[in-house]
């Protein structure tokens, strides 16, 4: 499993990379890895923007039926989200932003789970299977 | 950080995106276009993303802004080379790009633009 570091855009932008060659290795389609990669952009500017910074981890998991997948886990120690149901609707958002970034990020994963509490930091998990 | 180049041939500005796209360097593109649309005049702007792999919600809403920026210097913005995957994800992710115009190709972005002037 590979832990990056997510303190400037530069770490945004190897996250990405990380993600995309990760996913590539592990059978998921074009389409698949570009959404998984575009997941994983959205992902890494929370953690960047709105947790102060962070670290993502990039694991490689099996479904109980034997298809591979990829799995991001992204992790901040910021303030975290007063109301997780509130920020997953399309089109809130804190900023000047479309508030696509949440809402977005999960249709274009497989799995997609959100744990936040005020003061208590941000973590995100999602995970793209094989098709 | 990296820079993205702006070529001006005729009345059109050129762009074309050879980098992997940090949130800084899109935010520098949009001030450099909107100071050399200002400088020029020029009259429409192509921005070639064939090499760019991902394109999420904050590059496509700067992309959109360049076209609405644009349109204040009375130039016209086409984004050119999208790859299919990118457009399928874009969709997914709910961003439609209204208001700025594509084209399969930077030929077919000139020729939108010529048939504008």
């Amino acid at each position: 499993m590979d832990e990056l570091p997510i303190k400037s855009g530069d770490d945004v932008v190897r996250v990405r990379q990380q993600v995309r060659t990760v996913a590539a290795k592990n059978g998921l389609s074009l389409v698949d890895q570009t959404k998984l990669v575009t997941a994983a952009s959205e992902l890494a500017r929370n953690t960047l923007v709105h947790g102060g910074g962070g670290v993502a981890r990039v694991e490689v998991v099996k479904s109980l039926n034997g298809r591979s997948g990829v799995k991001l886990h992204f992790t901040d120690e910021g303030p975290g989200i007063a109301d997780v149901d509130l920020a997953l609707t399309d089109g809130w958002t804190t900023g000047g932003g479309l508030g696509l970034g949440l809402s977005g990020t999960r249709r274009l994963v497989d799995e997609f789970e959100l744990n936040s509490k005020p003061g208590a930091g941000t973590s995100v998990v999602v995970v793209k299977w094989s098709r | 950080m990296d820079r993205v180049p702006i070529l001006k041939i005729g009345p059109t500005l050129f762009v074309s995106i050879q980098i992997d796209l940090q949130d800084e360097s899109v935010i520098l593109l949009q001030e450099d276009l909107a100071d050399e649309l200002a400088a020029t005049g020029a009259r429409g702007v192509i921005i070639d993303i064939t090499a760019v792999e991902i394109v999420d919600s904050f590059i496509g809403r700067m992309l959109t802004m360049i076209g609405s920026i644009s349109r204040l210097f009375d130039a016209e913005t086409v984004i050119v080379g999208m790859r299919p995957a990118v457009a399928i994800t874009l969709t997914e992710l709910g961003l439609s790009m209204g208001g700025v115009r594509t084209a399969l190709n930077a030929e077919k972005g000139l020729e939108i633009l010529n048939g504008k002037t």
